[in-house]
């Protein structure tokens, strides 16, 4: 098929339910009364929430209607750099469904909760190996509570040394979210600057790492999707100063099984199992963002932890150096048993394929669209690869016209305007999911975009014309926010 | 964006490499964001500025600056004490990109050393470094 999956299709308008409703209409019918009836406290009484009338059909179409508007990785290909939209298997649906599962309430006590408990444990032991550190907890909701579990682990660590420290180096590469949890854990973040390979030098580190440091925050692969080549020698001198080396897992999609983490100097990192470990996100979640840590760490891990003896698995609170607990109940368990279910359906040596697989499709693109994109760190990626709209300069068109313009082409944008010691970046995550002809589809998309940036620009810069709704004033919505219906 | 030779760097001001613009105001200076750099962040829709009594270092953040693409922060181009800010950007961020030398202004600082305004750089050589990083 030559033609472009993006077309315009017949895509219904749906006004607000409230609009929809009318006076007496009712989706339902109650079973006649075989009480008396009994007048309620007034207290209780009074007038009920402002609910519209509707009938079933007016609901159903209603939230049918508003899902075809949505653009999801089930409808095509989502390259969005630095979130790993990866496809969800539904297996793992069927798995989080089991009765044993959605019946289980988190106040039951452990012996009636032994399956629930089992799949946690044996998902803290999974992760484990595929980072080659030694100890789990699965508490935190997702990635930056993750990444603040973490640090506070670290911060901890100082404070039992009796020598808590000041300050935290962070790349200039890394993740919005470090410097913000950094000063969490009340350590002043010290910026450190990648070279120019687009990853961090020994030198740079070893310049201002001293015994006032805490440690390093190192994104690997970092958020250029480059591998940090350095990472040992810089854990060394990290040590050698008596700081520890936290490692923001969120690119792990690169590296699954692949890289022993714990073996390349890192202490402490937390994972996006609604990343890496193929489990539903966007649109604020749920996530979950699993710690995982070096011997020497675990004593602070939250609390309760599993423990399994003799095949019994309980929760327990005797670690009295923990940190504390850092979520309600166990955490997010139904994304715990999708990653548990994608684990074991994939097995160790698919895990590692899927990497390879996500890094072969980067390095597709970024040598495929080299020509057509400025490439903006030209040596092998990992996940993604960083291009920008520095080539289109003089079209005056800019990244994010290109980006709008590709939604006319049937897909997601990638990220864009990230990470940001990239001017225009433009960065694309492909992720295992997609096929040869379907990166193939995306490749030529771009490169007739760029096309159409020399001949007919004013087509990008009115993109996108095929979406339901047009270019939307961001600027507006983030200057006069309006927040109700 | 704007050409390098559409830019508007005025002449009576000095420049940082990361593109804040200050002015010696008799024994004050002025500080805001230059006309590249509100170009080049685009539509700005939040300033965030410290409040009046602050003291910062040359070269520590003393703002933040949202734009539809992108968070970026502000450094002090002389270090000394904050004795106004413009609390009209609260309302009217957009003023930075319509007149970013003058009601777009951020802060008013009186300096602790003046002569640190000598580090900054000329009109002339914002512009030679501008071309340079073309």
């Amino acid at each position: 098929m030559k033609e472009n999956v993006g077309a315009t299709g017949l895509i219904l308008n749906e006004p607000l339910l409230w609009e929809k409703g009318r006076k007496g209409r009712c989706g339902f019918s109650l079973p006649r009364r075989d009480v008396e009836s009994f007048p309620i406290d007034n207290e209780l009484a009074g007038e009920g929430p402002d609910f519209p009338d509707l009938s079933e059909v007016d609901v159903v179409r209603h939230y049918t209607r508003l899902s075809q508007w949505n653009f999801g990785v089930d409808t095509g290909m989502y390259p969005l750099g630095s979130c790993t939209m990866k496809y969800s298997p539904k297996t793992n649906e069927k798995q989080a469904g089991l009765s044993g599962f959605t019946g289980a309430h988190p106040l039951l006590p452990s012996d009636l909760s032994q399956g629930t408990l089992r799949m946690m444990f044996e998902l803290e032991q999974y992760l484990a190996e595929i980072t080659g550190m030694d100890a789990v907890t699965l508490q935190p909701a997702a990635g930056a509570h993750g990444e603040l579990t973490g640090m506070l682990t670290i911060h901890a660590y100082h404070k039992n040394r009796g020598a808590q420290r000041s300050k935290i180096l962070v790349p200039d590469t890394a993740h919005g979210t470090n410097p913000a949890t950094a000063t969490l854990c009340n350590y002043r973040s010290i910026q450190v600057k990648s070279n120019e390979q687009g990853i961090l030098s020994t030198e740079s580190v070893a310049d201002v790492m001293d015994e006032e440091t805490a440690g390093i925050m190192l994104t690997n692969p970092n958020t250029l999707g480059l591998f940090e080549d350095n990472t040992k020698e810089i854990a060394e001198i990290i040590h050698s100063k008596g700081g520890l080396v936290y490692c923001d897992g969120a690119n792990l999609n690169a590296v699954m099984g692949i890289v022993k983490m714990g073996e390349i100097g890192v202490d402490v990192m937390h994972l996006n199992l609604h990343k890496t470990f193929s489990t539903p996100h966007g649109g604020g979640g749920p996530g979950s963002g699993p710690v995982c840590v070096k011997k020497h760490l675990e004593p602070f891990l939250p609390v309760p932890r599993i423990v399994e003896e003799k095949g019994n698995y309980s929760l327990s609170d005797n670690y009295p150096e923990s940190i504390g607990k850092v979520q309600a109940f166990h955490g997010n368990v139904g994304v715990m048993i999708k990653a548990y279910s994608y684990i074991r359906s994939m097995g160790p040596k698919d895990l590692k394929m899927a990497s390879r697989l996500a890094v072969l499709n980067a390095n597709y693109i970024k040598e495929s669209l080299k020509g057509t994109l400025h490439l903006a760190y030209d040596r092998p990626c990992m996940h993604e690869c960083v291009f920008s709209d520095d080539k289109q300069k003089d079209d005056h068109v800019t990244t994010l016209d290109m980006a709008k313009r590709l939604m006319d082409y049937g897909f997601h944008p990638p990220t864009v305007y990230f990470p940001l010691v990239v001017h225009g970046a433009i960065m694309v995550e492909p992720t295992e999911t997609e096929s040869k002809e379907d990166i193939d589809k995306f490749i030529e998309a771009f490169k007739s975009i760029a096309d159409e940036a020399k001949e007919a620009p004013d087509l990008l810069h009115n993109a996108p014309g095929k979406c339901k709704v047009r270019r939307l004033d961001e600027v507006s919505a983030a200057r006069k926010p309006c927040l109700t219906g | 964006m704007k050409e390098i030779s559409e830019l508007n760097l005025p002449e009576d001001l000095r420049y940082t490499e990361d593109h804040e613009w200050a002015r010696l105001e008799e024994d004050k200076v002025r500080v805001g964001l230059d006309d590249y750099a509100q170009d080049q962040l685009g539509d700005i829709v939040f300033v965030e500025l410290p409040q009046a009594g602050d003291t910062f270092k040359k070269g520590e953040v003393f703002a933040t600056v949202e734009s539809v693409k992108a968070v970026s922060e502000c450094y002090m181009p002389v270090g000394g004490k904050i004795v106004s800010v413009n609390n009209d950007l609260e309302e009217s961020p957009e003023l930075v990109n319509k007149s970013p030398y003058g009601d777009g202004w951020f802060v008013v600082i009186n300096p602790s050393d003046p002569s640190e305004m000598d580090t900054l750089m000329t009109n002339e050589a914002c512009l030679e470094k501008l071309k340079g990083t073309e």
